[in-house]
């Protein structure tokens, strides 16, 4: 749910990156906060256990620049993977504009891919959201490992629907800016449509 | 689910007008109004030092935590919380089910004042709120992004 402000001439949006537990939500963030500037971002904010596992989210605040003079902002947050958190991951789901799938590539990971995809739908359900309808990517990530699953099988399992998806080695930052510019994209062609967000 | 929050000029100053009074009348540090999705609509007094952005985004997370935990204990929401510091402490108010007020005051106030304070600015705030859902639901409401193009789009992502 997009924040319109007619008077500052602002436009905010919410995207949540979604995943199971260690399949790099945050690096993603990280790697976008490391390599935009200063001036068109915010502060990182993390909240996460003594060993840096996600409690609650990690945000992002980042300024894309103007349309027809709104400036554009977007709110990155990440929820916490791990499944005993699902209240919390509940509540981030929240007025959110798109959604980030992050997946592990790697093989023994694929059944906690399918089963945070299949807890985003019912999250997302139960805030009165169809997964099939809101602005949707898909992300493989840690592509660089040796057990990492081929993508076309990734595909098959995670991306029925043939959303907008990309391969991923987030802590170098190959695919972590074209993930983001393609939800970034599918959530103003969603405003421009004057969807209900 | 809840439809798009849209700021017209006018509520946007009536917004602002009762957060600047508020921090005056309740001798308060910093006022701020964030929606409960984490954006920061209002901020009013000694916001220079503080990152009003992550303010918003952290509110919103704790009052959906509480709102979680109200609701675990058979409570709609907690519509008021609390939180005291060392010098500056904290007042969040929930307004009209969609907002949450919130005040940062040291000692040169006190809570029952602040208190005071804000059971009048929140209703006021719920009468602004209210018109102005009223005014997006009206008819010819549309997106104000409806004329933007694949090109207007792709502007934005060239370097």
């Amino acid at each position: 749910m997009s924040f319109i402000n007619y008077s500052s001439r602002e436009i905010n949006c919410k995207i949540v990156y979604y995943g199971p537990g260690l399949c790099g939500k945050t690096t993603n963030l990280q790697y976008i906060y490391n390599k935009t500037n200063p001036e068109t971002k915010g502060k990182l904010i993390s909240l996460s256990t003594e060993t840096d596992r996600t409690l609650f989210f990690d945000f992002l605040p980042l300024s894309l620049g103007e349309i027809r003079g709104f400036k554009t902002r977007f709110h990155l947050y990440t929820v916490p993977g791990q499944v005993f958190y699902d209240a919390s991951r509940k509540l981030i789901l929240k007025g959110v504009d798109g959604v980030v799938f992050v997946a592990d590539s790697q093989v023994e990971r694929m059944e906690a891919n399918i089963e945070s995809m299949e807890n985003l739908r019912v999250n997302l359900a139960e805030q009165g959201y169809d997964l099939n309808k809101v602005p949707f990517c898909i992300q493989y990530n840690k592509r660089d490992l040796p057990n990492a699953v081929s993508v076309e099988e990734l595909r098959k399992v995670l991306n029925p629907r043939n959303v907008p998806d990309f391969q991923a080695v987030a802590p170098t930052g190959v695919g972590v800016f074209d993930t983001l510019k393609a939800v970034a994209k599918l959530v103003l062609t969603e405003l421009r449509k004057g969807g209900q967000g | 689910m809840a439809s798009q929050l849209v700021m017209y000029e006018e509520e946007f100053h009536k917004i602002n007008a009762v957060c600047d009074r508020l921090t005056k009348d309740a001798n308060a540090k910093v006022v701020f109004l964030v929606d409960k999705n984490g954006q920061l609509i209002s901020a009013a007094g000694q916001t220079q030092h503080i990152d009003t952005t992550s303010l918003a985004s952290l509110t919103a997370g704790n009052v959906a935590a509480m709102g979680g935990l109200a609701k675990l204990i058979g409570e709609n929401e907690f519509p008021n919380q609390f939180h005291e510091g060392a010098k500056d402490s904290l007042y969040m108010t929930i307004v009209g089910s969609r907002v949450v007020l919130v005040v940062i005051f040291d000692n040169r106030t006190s809570l029952g004042l602040v208190r005071l304070r804000i059971k009048k600015a929140s209703d006021e705030l719920s009468k602004i709120f209210e018109a102005l859902s009223r005014r997006a639901e009206a008819p010819g409401a549309g997106s104000p992004f409806a004329e933007i193009s694949d090109a207007d789009i792709d502007n934005l992502f060239s370097e």
